[in-house]
């Protein structure tokens, strides 16, 4: 692995230029998570034709389409079920998978808690935007208390999911979580979360800029994204999930960096042992 | 060797032998009565072969993993009965948007809903062909008996990978739990080749320009193609269009391979029916039933006969058209409320005589003859 500074790192390299203009709304925080992870895909010097982006439905859903990779954008919620059967099949791929909050805690919820429990060696990024973007900005399970959306037009009464700590408890060997507000720092996040074998789970706090923010008088873009500051608390959990929070699951501020970590027996592996003792019986 | 070429197996075991036969290196599934013993033989047998063997956490994961694996580029199956059924139909439309290959068994036991889960049906003859939405090709294929579970599981398998489209095996419970012996041949030759592989240049590749034969070339991540593979609707560059003519072209070519490359799908059994008067069409243990009851009736000096289609979607129109045209009748004996009926009033109008049962039990041989001697009377 090399370090590539922010100037000379040519994100152009990993990109269908021949699609853009790209659909992202400007501003969208959907873009700088882009951004982040084929910035760390390029220092970890992963060879394009050997990784797989799998994504769900939803404007994070669409953003795999942009990577120059193999390409899977698939059902709503099941990227990491499409994504299981990819990574057992083949181990080869590094196979990184591209949710939303929607997707990966609504209506994927299951197929989350169980990717984390196989600890299958697969990246998830969750692109947290507290809303359905996609769909013109229904609420989420992840949108603040109070807050207006299409759904909620008096105001969101639903409590929120941490995402992170439910993916602790499910079993993720490698949780982490990043806003888009510090590319870097999210860069290396995700680096990290490639590297580590096993089942990775990282949140990114981005921003729906043209709904979620607009619906909520949350500024313009730049105005968004400066104040996701005031709502981070980068340090790092030290494997302990604490809940000093003023919504019952999601904490906020909440706490970024690397959240959990634990090396188990990587799922494929374990497949891959059993079958060979089944073999070698033969 | 022969002697352990023959055996006494469960249809369901048949099905995961045949797979395996067929170079099924994958099955992702969840556990559902009448169809669990696919899964049980599966995870025997799969890892003596080198194939990955997952129990997923529902029926939508299931299917998810099975085409995630086939995306791959590596043979796969699952298993299910009908309220499994219903949960695979999304992505199996994605597997026939995106012409990913896969093969779905399906188990039939009593419906609607939990319905009868130890008890036999064919009320998902209509589902396996409509059941996810939109227009979308599809092949089913009906074994009525457990050498013939075997050999249409490989067939499966060679259709699926031959023409990049989803196949169901279906069968009812009776037949999927019956005992009976079977030759385990190796699968033909011709029925073991993968898909179409991509090859040449990478610049400028369009992974759905189809040839000829109307199916394109599949490309296998890791070879340099790094294509885009969406269940919406692409045009044959792989990326999304809506443009109206884009849409009908490749819509069009979708729905057309199948018509295309009918011969190689159609297949069905005729007993008797050139010179018919009354024809019993029918799947599964009604098809055992209807071939027992047409041959009381022929010793009876009643012309009947028996077309069966193996194939059940596209269902075999032409022979089925050519074959009852002199008959005056056609029973049509299955454990619904009248699927195949239905279908078959329009190739034969006004013949059509449903023997329709859906109470958890299977058509007798008796009542078959009963209706065919009142059909002729
Ligand atoms: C089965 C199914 N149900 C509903 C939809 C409609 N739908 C598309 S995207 C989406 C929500 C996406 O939200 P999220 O995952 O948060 O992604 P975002 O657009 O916010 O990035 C929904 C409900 C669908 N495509 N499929
Ligand atoms: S709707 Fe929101 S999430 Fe979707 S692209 Fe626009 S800003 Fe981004
Ligand atoms: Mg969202």
């Amino acid at each position: 692995m090399n370090e590539i500074s922010a100037d000379s790192f040519d994100i152009n390299e990993y990109l269908r230029l021949e699609l853009f203009p790209h659909f992202l709304c400007p501003g969208c925080g959907h873009g700088m998570a882009m951004r982040a992870m084929l910035w760390a895909v390029a220092e970890l010097g992963i060879d394009k034709d050997n990784l797989a982006i799998v994504s769900g439905i939803g404007c994070s859903g669409r953003m795999g389409a942009y990577v120059d990779a193999n390409t899977f954008h698939v059902t709503h919620g099941r990227p990491l079920a499409f994504a299981t059967g990819l990574k057992l099949a083949r181990p080869d791929l590094t196979v990184i998978v591209i949710t939303g909050d929607g997707d990966s805690l609504a209506i994927g919820g299951n197929h989350l808690i169980h990717a984390c429990r196989r600890n299958l060696d697969i990246t998830c990024l969750m692109l947290n935007n507290e809303i359905y973007g996609m769909t013109g900005g229904q609420v989420s399970p992840t949108t603040t208390l109070t807050r207006f959306t299409t759904t909620t037009p008096y105001g969101n009464y639903e409590p929120a999911f941490d995402a992170c700590r439910l993916a602790e408890a499910a079993g993720a060997s490698f949780v982490g979580r990043e806003a888009t507000l510090q590319v870097p720092t999210l860069k290396n996040l995700i680096r990290e979360g490639i590297e580590h074998k096993g089942f990775s789970f990282l949140e990114v706090i981005s921003d729906c800029t043209e709904i979620y923010g607009r619906k909520n008088a949350l500024g313009n873009s730049p105005e968004m994204v400066l104040s996701q500051k005031s709502k981070m608390r980068p340090e790092s959990y030290g494997g302990l999930m604490s809940n000093k929070v003023d919504q019952p699951f999601r904490p906020n501020p909440f706490q970024t960096g690397v959240l959990a970590r634990n090396e188990r027996q990587e799922y494929g592996e374990l497949c891959r042992r059993h079958i060979a003792a089944k073999q070698q019986a033969e | 060797m022969s002697k352990q070429r023959l055996q006494n197996i469960p249809g369901n075991h048949a099905c995961a032998l045949g797979a395996v036969a067929a170079g099924c290196r994958f099955y992702a599934g969840y556990p559902i009565t009448p169809s669990s013993e696919v899964a049980e033989r599966m995870s025997a047998e799969l890892p003596k072969v080198g194939g990955m063997f997952v129990q997923m956490e529902d029926e939508i994961a299931s299917m998810g993993a099975v085409i995630g694996a086939s995306m791959g580029g590596v043979k796969a199956m699952t298993a299910t009965s009908g309220p499994g059924f219903s949960l695979k139909q999304e992505n199996l439309g994605y597997a026939a948007q995106a012409e990913i290959p896969c093969v779905i068994i399906n188990v039939m036991r009593g419906g609607p809903s939990t319905g009868m889960p130890t008890r036999p049906a064919q009320g998902d003859i209509m589902q396996a062909r409509w059941g996810t939405h939109g227009d979308h090709p599809i092949i089913v294929v009906a074994p009525d008996s457990v050498a013939e579970i075997y050999s249409e599981t490989i067939r499966a398998f060679a259709l699926s990978e031959r023409l990049r489209v989803p196949v169901v095996v279906l069968y009812d419970e009776v037949v999927g739990h019956l005992i009976e012996t079977v030759d385990l041949q190796p699968a033909p030759e011709e029925q073991l080749a993968s898909r179409k592989w991509a090859e040449g240049p990478r610049e400028g590749f369009l992974p759905y320009r189809a040839d000829a034969d109307m199916v394109p070339p599949f490309p296998r991540p890791g070879d340099g193609f790094r294509t885009h593979t969406t269940g919406l609707t692409h045009d044959e560059n792989g990326f999304p269009t809506q443009a109206h003519e884009r849409v009908e072209a490749v819509i069009g070519r979708l729905l057309g391979k199948l018509d295309r490359h009918k011969e190689l799908i159609e297949s069905y059994e005729a007993v008797g029916c050139e010179d018919a008067e009354v024809i019993v069409t029918a799947i599964g243990i009604s098809a055992r039933a209807a071939k027992k009851a047409v041959a009381t009736a022929r010793k009876n000096g009643i012309k009947a006969g028996l077309f069966r289609p193996i194939t059940l979607w596209p269902f075999p129109e032409e022979a089925f058209r050519k074959l009852s045209a002199g008959a005056s009748a056609v029973v049509v004996p299955e454990m619904n409320a009248g699927q195949l009926a239905l279908e078959l009033e329009r190739f034969a109008p006004g013949k059509v005589s449903a023997l329709t049962r859906y109470d958890g039990e299977h058509i007798d041989p008796s009542q078959i003859l009963k209706r065919i001697e009142e059909v002729l009377s």
